[in-house]
Parts: C-alpha cells; structure tokens; sequence
C-alpha cells in the first residue's frame, strides 16, 4: 500500500508524505566491529516511523548518524532531497533535526521552563550584543519564544513543574520534558530514543498517547526507537527491524509481525 | 558609642572592599568552571597579561621590543603615543577575546572529551606560558598603572564621619576601593542576569549541565567556550586594572589567584553570587581576625586566616555556601 514514493492517507485521515529522510546503504564500525551494516531505510513527512530490534541490534548506533553524533564510514544521508555532508550535531539541529535521549539528557540544575527554552535555541537570533542591552529585539525574540514553548507546556500537560529544577522531578515526568524541550524547537524531524523504556503501564499510556498527539496536531514527522515491540506496533505508521547491525524487516506493524525473519529474531531462533 | 566601635566599624567596611577585589578574580575562576568543569589555574596570570597589556598599550609600548632590537640590531622602544585610557581598555578586551579563541584552536578543542586533571593540566602550562609570553611582548619591569581611577582617601567620608565618638577621626576609606568594589558589583549583578535570562546565558549553563544534550538542541560547545573564555578574560581585565592600580603591574599581579581559592571553596565552584558572598565573609573574616585577635599571635594572620576559614567551611557543607547540592541517589 504504501511501496511507491506518492503521498497518501491513512485511516485516521493522515497524510502521509513523500521520503524526509533517506539512509542509503550505511555501514558505521566502530573499529573492526561493524554496528551498522549496510542498511537502507527511508522516513516519509508526516509519520511515525519506529526501529525495532533486540539489544545490541544498532537501534541507537542508527539514531545517532541521523543526528551527527556518529559518522557512518560508508553510504549516504539524504535529507529534505539533498545529500548532508558530514557535519556536527549541533548543525544539524539547526536543519531542524530534534532528539530525545534513552537515558535522558536534562540539563539537571534548570527549571522546567529553562530546559524548554533552550529547544528555541536555534530558533533566536539576536546577538550578543542586544542580549546584553536586553532591552528591545532580545526582549521581543525572548517573548515570542516564550509564548512557543508554554503551548508546548499547555500541550505536554506539564504547567504544574514548570519553575521545578528538573532534577528533583520523577522519571515519567523527566521523560515528557525531554519531549517537551525537542518539540520546542518545532523540528522538521523528531528523534525519540525509547521513548518509553523504563516506565510503568500507565506511564507508557500517556506517552504513546502524547506521541499519537504530536503527530496529529503538529504534523511532525517522528522516528521512534524501542525494544519493547507491545507499545510500538500499536502507535507507528512503518517500522524497521534491526538484528545485529543488519535490517531483517522494513514495513507495516503487520507485515513486519508476520516476518519470520523477525519472529525468529525475537524468540531468539540460533543464527545460521 | 565608643571610638573603639567606630573602628571595628572601619576595619568591617575595609574588609568587604577587599573581599569583593577577592571575588573579581573568583568570578573568572567560577565561569570557566561552570560552562566546561576546568578550573583554571591561569586565570591569575590572565589578570596580569590583561594589566600588562592594557598598560602597554595606554603607553604606547612597541611589542616584543626586546626580541626585535635582538634580531635587527634596531632600539625601538615606545610608538611614542599615549592612548586614552577608553580605548586602551576597549583594545586590550579585544586582545582577550583574541586570546579566548586562540586557547579555544589550540588547547581546548584537542581536549574534548577528556578527564579534567588533564584539562587543569593543560592550564597549568598555560599560565606559565602566558606569563612568559607576557614578559617578552611587553617587559618584565614593574609598571604603573592609571586609567585615571581617583586614589587616596575619601575625604568626603572622612570628615563627614569625623567626630562620630570621642577620639574618632572619621573612616578611613580609599578612593579606589570604593570604586573597584562599586565595579565588581554591576559586574557580578550583570552577569548574573545575563545567565539567568538570555539566551547565551542558557546556552552557557546547558553546557554547564549536559554536553550532549546542548549539542542537541543546536549549542556549539566551541563558539560557547569562546565566549566564557572572552568573559572570564574580560574579568581577569578588570580584576587586573583594579589590583594593578592598587599595587603596580608586576609578577606578583599573578598571585592573587591564591587569594581566590578559599573564595571559591567558600563560595562554590559554581555560584555566581556564591563568589561574591564568599568573598566578602573572607575579606571581612580575615581584617577583623587581623585586628581583633591578630595582635595576640604576633599577626601576620591574612596569610592563612582565609584558608583556615575555608577549610571548616568544607567539612560543614562541601559543596560551598550555595554550590548545588550534592544529592546521593543510591
């Protein structure tokens, strides 16, 4: 249904576009021992794209050559139709690349709302100079920015914490800020690295619930990373398996379930 | 009230004027530690080369006259204009912010990424290269210095507070204390506001926090260490200006780092206002123990009085006067 490049729409009335973001053929080693071989997948404006795979599988190697932590020895990125060079993170999250992180990445001693702002960062603009008279464009840009991120908080049901140092928050709730501040930046691609791990059932619930919303009103594209499959095939639109660095499965949460690659993978079938 | 009271009164005032020229040069220690965990052990010698250069430059100094005369027999000396004093301290900051980024090409970007002690030896190199650097561009003899800040004592004060208690002639205040401390407070104020409430201050303090996750949300580390390393030179600037008009620009210029590490261990290593409270109870602790208890011992107690100070404070609250709290998880 969705095999050709054309955009089309889902069920629930989505649309979903043509590829954002092509990986062709990436190998990344670290070393002699390759974490990533060989691996092609595409995600496509406007949905939810997850990548599955047991531990150890290159889910994380992945999500970090997307956004320029890692640089793959070989193949070719291509983002929003052209071809990215090798750059620094932060560069690319001024292309409009955001991310979360498996074990969250706060900035422990600022509040809420601090955390938030600095996902605007790539979106403000005056220099040092007017910061420093404060007066004028830095107050205007900080204003504007401001009203950004307390829809994000509006959004994130989080108005309760926002003057809290996130450090002394409970994990679920760090978790939902760590979305919040990649949301902020309103990004053209939003990385989640498990969203979800280590929370409970109703936890997990919220999340999913909040990714689905995400996508929804924002449109944002998402590709999510989980170990979990449960939660995973219930919310994305496509899906990628990884096992050992290679791509076993790339299609529908129904397609990649009846993959016997896949089944194998997880019930943990010996390797030829 | 006695004159006796007076005078403690005196010696109160002095102390906290000395203590906010203490924690001038805290301050630069504190923001190099707090956007990149490096304590920098130049930050001294970066007060004396700011002096040294500021001078040099007011004076019309040819740099590295020595090494030129050396190599082409030549005997230059001055250019033989006196800059004003604005635009000398304008061209010496600019010569800081050279110097942030030059150390930010050369050291700190080939250092990402590795154990402090070896970013702290890395300063330690630093700092004696700087302070030879610092001779042979401008000469290793003592130099005044004058940006026409008023010296002397305040007379106003004196003769305003004269006459107070019997036996009271009026407080002793120096002209260049008032001001030096008047500066050091906007300084501390300014930069407190500008970390608490732009942009850059945020980027400064997420670096602070999460290396990663600011490169995540589109903070350059390194544009980001040049700017704390311009500030903390830009401090060192003023910390130099202040002391050298106090004491003359020289070698010893170098030293007053010394006298901000119990501010910090006061203070906290990464606290803003924490540097300026810290230094005040050491300058304040250190002349009245001087004064009070100083002439029973045999005096000479300003040495050690201030660490002495810091050390109780640490086993009471390691983590200074308002570091952040270190909380145990388990």
């Amino acid at each position: 249904m969705n095999a050709s490049a054309q955009t089309y729409v889902t069920e629930d009335g989505r649309t979903i576009g043509t590829p954002i973001m092509e990986m062709k053929n990436i190998t990344l080693k670290f070393g002699s021992v390759a974490a990533i071989s060989d691996i092609s997948f595409d995600i496509r404006e406007g949905e939810i794209r997850a990548i599955i795979g047991p531990n150890g599988a290159g889910k994380s190697s992945m999500l970090n050559v997307i956004n320029g932590f890692y640089h793959p020895q070989e193949g070719e990125i291509w983002f929003r139709g052209k071809r990215r060079k090798p750059m620094k993170p932060y560069q690319i999250a001024q292309q409009g690349i955001a991310r979360t992180f498996q074990n969250i990445a706060l900035f422990k001693g600022m509040s809420t709302l601090d955390n938030i702002m600095t996902g605007r960062f790539t979106h403000m603009k005056t220099n040092m100079f007017w910061q420093g008279i404060w007066k004028g464009p830095a107050e205007r840009e900080e204003n504007e920015n401001r009203d950004i991120v307390e829809h994000v908080i509006d959004f994130l049901e989080i108005q309760a914490i926002r003057k809290t140092p996130v450090g002394r928050l409970p994990y679920g709730l760090q978790k939902r800020v760590e979305l919040a501040r990649a949301l902020a930046a309103q990004p053209k691609l939003l990385l989640l690295d498990e969203p979800m791990a280590g929370m409970n059932v109703e936890e997990k619930e919220d999340m999913s619930r909040f990714i689905l919303d995400v996508n929804d009103e924002f449109g944002t594209t998402i590709a999510l990373i989980e170990h979990d499959m449960g939660v995973v095939m219930d919310i994305s639109d496509r899906v990628v398996v990884l096992d050992y660095g290679r791509k076993i499965g790339d299609g529908t949460p129904d397609e990649v379930r009846n993959n016997q690659d896949v089944i194998d993978a997880y019930l943990g079938v010996a390797h030829d | 009230m006695s004159a006796e009271f007076f005078y403690t009164i005196e010696v109160i005032l002095n102390g906290l004027m000395t203590g906010v020229m203490y924690s001038l040069v805290a301050l630069g220690f504190v923001l190099i530690f707090k956007a990149s965990g490096v304590f920098n052990y130049a930050q001294g010698v970066m007060a004396l080369f700011a002096a040294l250069t500021l001078v040099g430059i007011q004076n019309g100094q040819v740099p590295f006259a020595h090494l030129i005369n050396a190599v082409f027999g030549t005997h230059l000396d001055t250019f033989g204009w006196h800059v004003p004093a604005f635009l000398a301290i304008l061209l010496a900051l600019g010569v800081m912010i050279l110097f942030a980024y030059i150390v930010e090409r050369f050291i700190l970007k080939h250092l990402v990424g590795q154990d402090p002690i070896i970013l702290f030896m890395a300063t330690i190199g630093l700092a004696y290269f700087m302070e030879g650097f610092g001779d042979l561009m401008w000469g290793s003899e003592i130099k005044k210095l004058d940006i026409g800040l008023p010296q002397g004592a305040n007379i106003w004060i004196e003769s305003a507070t004269a006459g107070w208690a019997d036996g009271f002639y009026g407080f002793y205040l120096d002209n260049l204390d008032i001001w030096a401390a008047g500066i050091a407070l906007v300084l501390v104020i300014s930069l407190m506001i500008f970390s608490n409430y732009t942009k850059t201050g945020r980027a400064l303090r997420a670096v602070a926090d999460d290396n990663q996750a600011a490169l995540s949300v589109g903070i350059s580390l390194r544009t980001i260490w040049v700017i704390v390393w311009s500030l903390a030179g830009f401090v060192a600037l003023v910390a130099g200006i202040m002391w050298g008009a106090k004491s003359g620009v020289q070698f010893s210029l170098s030293l007053i780092a010394l006298k901000a590490l119990p501010v910090l261990m006061l203070g906290g290593f990464t606290s803003i206002p924490g540097a300026i409270v810290g230094g005040m109870i050491i300058g304040v602790g250190e002349k009245l123990f001087e004064y009070e208890i100083g002439p029973l011992i045999g005096g000479a107690t300003e040495n050690w009085f201030a660490y002495v100070l810091a050390l109780i404070f640490l086993v009471f609250r390691p983590q200074g006067l308002f570091g952040e709290k270190i909380i145990e998880r388990v």
